[in-house]
């Protein structure tokens, strides 16, 4: 395989210079140029045409996070599932018991979870 | 396919001042907040529809809120009590904005001149161009729609800093900074 130098990468960081260079070049262009016009109902909240009460902030229900969540680790332990699939004939019986031993701490905390009840959403106390 | 406007042309490149690119921009891209009321109402939705299509016009994507809205269409009789409504839609939307009065109710109250009825919305907020009609049929509004259309295209860009355009506000009590 042919030998990268840390020097041929130089034109990403010029790359994200130019994104981030042009970002702000069009923002404060564009706040230092353009017309503001201001007033006290223009800059309320729209809430169809009336006055807005209070803010948005509601409770929402923990379960929604709790998905997320689990979703965001199952989706890592695929993720690692990947190379081992690449290399599975070069890892051999003791990367097969590794990957096992994996797995099986992933699915005690998977069967703690189904026994706390947090994918049951009938219930109505989570 | 729109006409260009009158400019210098030469070999790959085209040059005209910036009011006409810019009107000629905004007159074909009115999007419409549609403050849709009444029988006017259905008569633009009539207007929306494949047969009388808005769209062919630009205004292919009606919002309903003001932020992201060009033109304010009120269509319909307007109550006393949705004047105040109708005004912050009005405030929230962003400059450059115009309002096209649908119909005789939008226009003068139309045949209700009663006690709850607000006779025009011109009394609350300044209107560009008014439709007449009771309803006004989808070709009406299409001619509204075109002279807004001519409206925006003749406008000056640094309308919204002229004293004309801060006096007309003022006369309506809209205070902005």
């Amino acid at each position: 395989m042919k030998q990268h130098l840390p020097a041929d990468y130089l034109p990403i960081l010029v790359q994200i210079a130019a994104a981030i260079g042009f970002i702000i070049f069009a923002m404060t262009v564009t706040h230092l140029l353009g017309p503001k016009i201001k007033g006290a109902q223009k800059n309320d909240p729209f809430e169809c045409g009336i006055e807005s009460q209070g803010d948005a902030r509601t409770p929402i229900s923990v379960r929604y996070f709790l998905i997320a969540i689990l979703f965001v680790l199952f989706d890592v332990e695929i993720i690692f599932m990947y190379p081992w699939a690449v290399n599975f004939m070069k890892l051999g019986w003791f990367g097969f018991y590794e990957m096992i031993v994996f797995v099986a701490l992933l699915m005690a905390g998977f069967y703690y979870i189904i026994k706390k009840g947090v994918l049951d959403w009938e219930r109505l106390d989570s | 396919m729109v006409e260009a406007p009158d400019g210098h042309e030469g070999p790959g490149f085209f040059a005209t001042s910036l009011d006409a690119v810019i009107g000629l921009a905004r007159s074909n891209s009115l999007w419409p907040l549609p403050f849709a009321t009444s029988c006017c109402g259905i008569e633009f939705m009539a207007t929306m529809g494949a047969h009388y299509d808005i769209s062919r016009f630009g205004s292919e994507r009606p919002s309903f809120s003001p932020r992201q809205a060009d033109l304010l269409m009120v269509m319909g009789t307007i109550a006393k009590k949705m004047a105040p409504v109708v005004k912050q839609v009005y405030l929230q939307m962003a400059e450059p904005r115009w309002v096209m009065a649908v119909g005789a109710c939008a226009s003068s109250g139309g045949i209700f001149d009663t006690y709850s009825v607000l006779q025009g919305i011109d009394r609350v907020i300044p209107v560009d161009v008014y439709v007449p009609g009771c309803p006004p049929r989808p070709e009406q509004i299409l001619d509204g729609l075109i002279e807004v259309r001519r409206i925006a295209r003749t406008e000056s860009l640094r309308r919204r800093d002229s004293e004309e355009y801060k006096a007309l506000l003022q006369s309506y009590q809209i205070d902005v900074y």
